[in-house]
């Protein structure tokens, strides 16, 4: 997992050169400053979802089963709710701010690096999923602790990609 | 330390039916079979490589040949550089490690047997899909729809305005899915090596070849993402209507550029490394000799790793960077030229004392270390930008290139093809066909990429489908596609020999070079479990310590 | 290797310079040949004594020779002294780099705009606003009163390079990111060189043609280029045709209605000796046969087979062939 976490890195990192790269060269279209409102609510969420995800590790880790299945719940409800708003978000800036990845430089390089960064999270989101469905079953035992503890770290790279596009594109790109 | 010796005899067995033994391969998550997939599936594209070639050097026997249309000249030299790159010698290279890596270090397999048969197929059907790509557009023989931007697709060619129709788009997922597969790869190698290597075997008594494909992974795993990063910016643009290298709204055709080498560079030292790591193991051997230095050795190609992430805008001296930024590449270029020559002399001073054999192995390396040094050598002048200046694109470049990648990959990789044939399959290859081999392919090998340096020196830029004649460059040339003939009649003589061999050699037994490594304990070919008891070691070279008890490697290391 | 001195081998030979880039990239490249042959030398040497050396003798040696598994002290010396070449390479160098790279233009030189289009250059002469395509015309540069010549290198479509090896290195012309170059040719004459980017497919025959002239034939060039185009009433005919088909949508003839960017300026073709960027010698013959079907000359290449009937090409090779 810390191989495919270094490559992703890599290709994460030039996305954001790229959108680094690109501020302020939008020579038309909407801009940062003008359009994006910072998602503190959605961060709030999904690095909370990192802190549920690790108490889930912890209780199955001790063998305690329910909480371990209550924690990883509310994980794939906090991803969840950012996916869901990230959509509010981009439904918001597509329709009422004419904000596309065709407009302008701005707009490929928003959706293109926020839209790789949802997609690692829906993909992450899916493989929870799985798990917590197996959870629900019955199916997940101490034992399968470390296996679990590979997607959670998948997991909290994401999250901490988002802290990552979050600074880049909501606080100093703005 | 023991192992059970299986002299599994294939030929001798049961004859099974065909369905049987493709399902067995189709569906094989075993590391030697695998190995052996990424292997032949190598040979085979280095073949549809070496036809691209010819045809490209037909063309430019004399200025003004009609042989082939622009077009076709140009999709051919795409093709050849996309092929030989990302379906010739990274799946050859891959399939070595994938090979080597678990018998070199006492394990049974790979660590992740299933992803290895993913990545082996994915890089598979990319390589399928490229030349899919034949098919369709203007037909065969107007070579269909390849791609025709160069294998490094510089933007804004590649965009929708300059590359109508699909013919990018296969270079672009080609590539991509190959990639995908790469990273898969490194991933396993270096889980592997971190986690399964043998008792005793502590990571200061690794085969040198084991650190260097652990190095090369993690080449891969940081270098490969840029490219898989940039062909998705690419295809947005081209899709989805984005501006990442739309010069005309703003976007920059010069940070394509800064993305593709920031992949690039790293990818020359990616298929360097393991060469590097052939020959490390090969020429102790022959030498009879342990490798000098060892680790220094690793420290070196550690270093080389590391500093090969900096070097990338060297292939962009004349796109007009300030004199600042052609300033620091020109020092991290030459900087790296420090720990490749080391390398040298510690080769050579492997050899030097020692007891060499030629057998055709060590003639390869030999090879290898003449023509590697010319084409450090090369490279220096490369890194020198002003210099660059009248160089770069030009077939300077070209020949340095290949003499690194023909004169020096390659030939490692002839040498580990006759070392291990005999692991792999059980069976020795004739001997005179390989020394036969080698010097066809030697004469032939000069005489075209010596000779392509001069045509450079005065002024012949690459990718050119044709040529001015008064330009002083129409001898060369001919001279150039003379030496490709005898590369090819070398290739022949090369699988000619595997082929045969492989069915009609004679036994070779488990150790037939009288080596070190843990690989020729086992039977050749190994058994699929590899080692029935995992050996336990005490040195870099295990088996010296069993044939010299009374002078162990421990005692000094 | 083979050191030419002048341009014996080549007239595109890089050791052969004419102009002070070119002169001073020669003089960085003997250096590094020097330490790079040296360097070759020696460890070829050490090779090739040792493969003859330490081979295998049959029946001699029948024990392992003495296993050296390494010497801190060699392995310091032959990393101590490829630094220190590094250092003095590295120091050239960047000399090197920035005597070129960051030459100001003296007064009185010439100032040139070169746009890069697929497959032919445009050439915009800053202060005459003389436009022109395909062959650059340049006064020679006396080295005690340089007059260099100047290039802003733009692009209209993809990559391309300026490379004319016997006056300096090249350069490349990237659109949306503008270069600069510069050449000071010593010597008259005329300079070959080509495109040196991929750009498309006919990459080969973009050519570049580069004129070297004394002051003062510059001078009645640029003035001569600089007028509007030759009115001859022998040429009303085809001068009809050329306004009324498609051709006024590329092309430019200054003083006339035909107003086009998207080609070369033809307002004085006949004073070129080359058309289709070098690759065609400019006879009327190679004209008409070029106008008919430019695809047959240079196939690929972005202007069309205009369809044109037998009298209508004898007419436009008439009016073009009054260009002078």
């Amino acid at each position: 997992m810390y191989g495919l976490i270094a490559a992703e890195a890599s290709i994460f990192t030039i996305f954001v050169v790229a959108y680094i790269f690109y501020l302020g060269k939008s020579a038309t279209g909407p801009q940062p400053s003008a359009v994006l409102r910072v998602p503190v609510f959605l961060t709030v969420c999904l690095l909370s979802s990192s802190l549920t995800i690790h108490f889930a590790g912890q209780s199955l880790k001790r063998g305690r089963l329910r909480p371990f299945t209550f924690w990883w719940l509310s994980t794939v409800l906090l991803g969840g709710i950012f996916l869901g708003g990230t959509a509010r978000e981009w439904r918001h800036l597509i329709y009422d701010e004419g904000l596309t990845i065709q407009s302008n430089l701005f707009g490929t390089t928003y959706y293109s690096l926020v839209g790789l960064h949802a997609f690692h999270v829906v993909v992450g989101l899916a493989a929870l999923t799985v798990v917590l469905a197996f959870a629900l079953y019955g199916r997940v035992q101490r034992e399968h602790a470390e296996r679990v503890e590979v997607l959670s770290m998948y997991w909290h790279f994401v999250d901490s990609v988002w802290v990552v596009v979050f600074i880049v594109v909501y606080l100093i790109g703005r | 330390m023991s192992t059970v010796p299986l002299t599994y005899d294939g030929a001798a067995s049961e004859r099974r039916p065909l369905g049987e033994i493709l399902h067995e391969w189709v569906t094989t998550v075993d590391h030697k079979r695998l190995g052996i997939l990424y292997i032949l599936f190598a040979l085979t594209f280095l073949v549809f490589g070496g036809i691209e070639a010819t045809i490209m050097r037909i063309q430019l026997i004399r200025p003004h040949n009609d042989f082939v249309s622009p077009e076709v000249f140009n999709r051919m030299f795409t093709m050849h550089g996309t092929t030989m790159i990302f379906f010739a010698a990274m799946p050859v290279l891959f399939g070595f490690a994938n090979y080597l890596v678990p018998l070199m270090i006492g394990a049974r397999d790979m660590a992740f047997p299933r992803l290895n048969a993913f990545s082996f197929w994915m890089s598979a059907f990319g390589g399928f899909l490229l030349y899919f790509s034949l098919l369709g557009g203007n037909g065969l023989y107007g070579a269909g729809s390849a791609p025709d931007v160069g294998w490094f697709a510089y933007a804004p060619l590649t965009s929708q305005t300059f590359s109508l129709g699909h013919s990018t788009d296969y270079w672009t997922l080609s590539v991509l899915l190959s990639g995908i597969g790469s990273i898969g790869t490194a991933i396993n190698i270096i889980a592997t090596v971190i986690s399964m290597r043998c008792p005793g075997m502590t990571l200061r008594r690794m085969p040198l070849l084991a650190w260097l494909n652990l190095t090369m992974a993690g080449l891969v795993v940081l270098a490969i993402s840029p490219l898989t990063a940039a062909q998705l910016m690419l295809l947005i643009d081209r899709y989805l209507g984005g501006h990442f290298f739309d010069t005309q709204a703003g976007g920059s055709a010069v940070i394509w550029m800064h993305f593709f080498w920031i992949f690039g560079h790293p990818e020359v030292y990616v298929l360097a490394i393991p060469a590097f790591a052939f020959a490390s193991e090969i020429i102790p051997v022959f030498s009879r000799k342990a490798i000098f230095g060892y680790p220094v050795m690793v420290a070196a190609t550690l270093a080389i790793g590391f500093i090969s992430m900096s070097v990338w805008a060297h292939h962009m001296f004349t796109v007009g960077m300030t004199a600042a930024s052609n300033g620091f590449f020109v020092l991290s270029t030459m900087a790296i030229a420090v720990p490749t020559g080391i390398k040298i002399f510690n080769w050579l001073a492997t050899m030097w004392g020692g007891r060499i054999q030629f057998r055709t192995p060590m003639l390869f390396c030999i090879g290898f270390l003449f023509q590697f040094l010319i084409a450090g050598l090369t490279g220096i002048m490369l890194s020198a930008a002003p210099f660059d200046w009248q160089l770069s694109n030009s077939y300077f470049v070209v020949a340095h290139f290949h003499y690194v990648i023909v004169g020096g990959i390659l030939f490692t990789l002839f040498g580990a093809f006759y070392y291990w044939f005999p692991k792999m399959s059980g069976r020795m290859y004739n001997e005179s066909l390989g020394k036969l081999h080698f010097w066809l392919f030697v004469i032939g090998f000069h005489l075209t990429f010596d000779f392509m340096h001069i045509p450079g020196l005065l002024g012949m830029p690459r990718r050119v489908y044709t040529y001015e004649p008064g330009r002083g460059w129409d001898l060369w040339n001919l001279i150039v596609t003379i030496g490709a003939l005898f590369q090819g009649a070398a290739i022949i003589i090369f699988l000619a020999n595997l082929l045969w061999s492989r069915w009609h050699g004679p036994a070779a037994g488990s150790d037939p070079w009288d080596a070190w490594t843990l690989e020729w304990t086992t039977a050749s070919p190994p058994p699929e479990y590899n080692f029935a008891v995992l050996p336990e070691v005490k040195s870099r070279r295990p088996l010296w310590d069993l044939k010299h008890p009374e002078d162990p490697d421990w005692h000094y290391e | 290797m083979i050191l030419i001195t002048g341009p014996i081998l080549s007239p595109t030979n890089i050791f052969a310079p004419a102009s002070t880039p070119a002169q001073t990239i020669q003089g960085l490249s003997f250096l590094v040949l020097t330490i790079t042959g040296a360097i070759f030398l020696t460890v070829f040497s050490l090779l090739c004594y040792a493969v003859v050396k330490f081979r295998e003798r049959k029946g001699r040696d029948a024990a392992e020779p003495a296993q050296v598994y390494g010497s801190a002290q060699i392995e310091l010396a032959w990393t101590v002294v490829p630094v220190l070449i590094v250092a003095v390479l590295f120091l050239a160098t960047v000399r090197v780099i920035a005597k070129i790279q960051n030459a100001e233009p003296p007064t009185g030189a010439i100032k040139v705009t070169v746009i890069g289009h697929q497959y032919w250059w445009e050439y915009r002469y800053d202060d005459s606003k003389v436009v022109t395509a395909n062959e650059l015309h340049v006064p020679v540069s006396d080295p005690a009163h340089p007059t260099p010549t100047f290039l802003t290198l733009l692009s209209a479509d993809t990559d391309h390079s300026f490379w004319v090896p016997r006056l300096a290195g090249k350069t490349d012309l990237i659109p949306n990111h503008p270069n600069s170059t510069w050449i000071d040719p010593h010597e008259i004459g005329l300079y070959l060189g080509q495109c040196s980017q991929y750009c498309g497919v006919q990459h080969a025959k973009m050519l570049l043609r580069v004129y070297v002239e004394a002051r003062p034939d510059f001078d009645r060039w640029l003035t001569e280029q600089s007028r509007p185009a030759v009115a001859s009433d022998s040429a009303a005919q085809g001068r009809q045709v050329f306004e009324t088909t498609a051709c006024v949508n590329c092309h430019t003839i200054s003083g006339t209605a035909a107003n086009g960017k998207f080609g070369p300026d033809l307002t004085h073709l006949v004073s070129r000796e080359t058309i289709a960027a070098g690759s065609v010698r400019n006879t009327p013959q190679n004209l008409r046969r070029w106008i008919d079907n430019p695809q047959k000359l240079k196939q690929g290449c972005l202007m069309p087979a205009m369809g044109l009937s037998d009298s209508q090409l004898d007419a436009i090779t008439a009016y073009m062939e009054s260009l002078r």
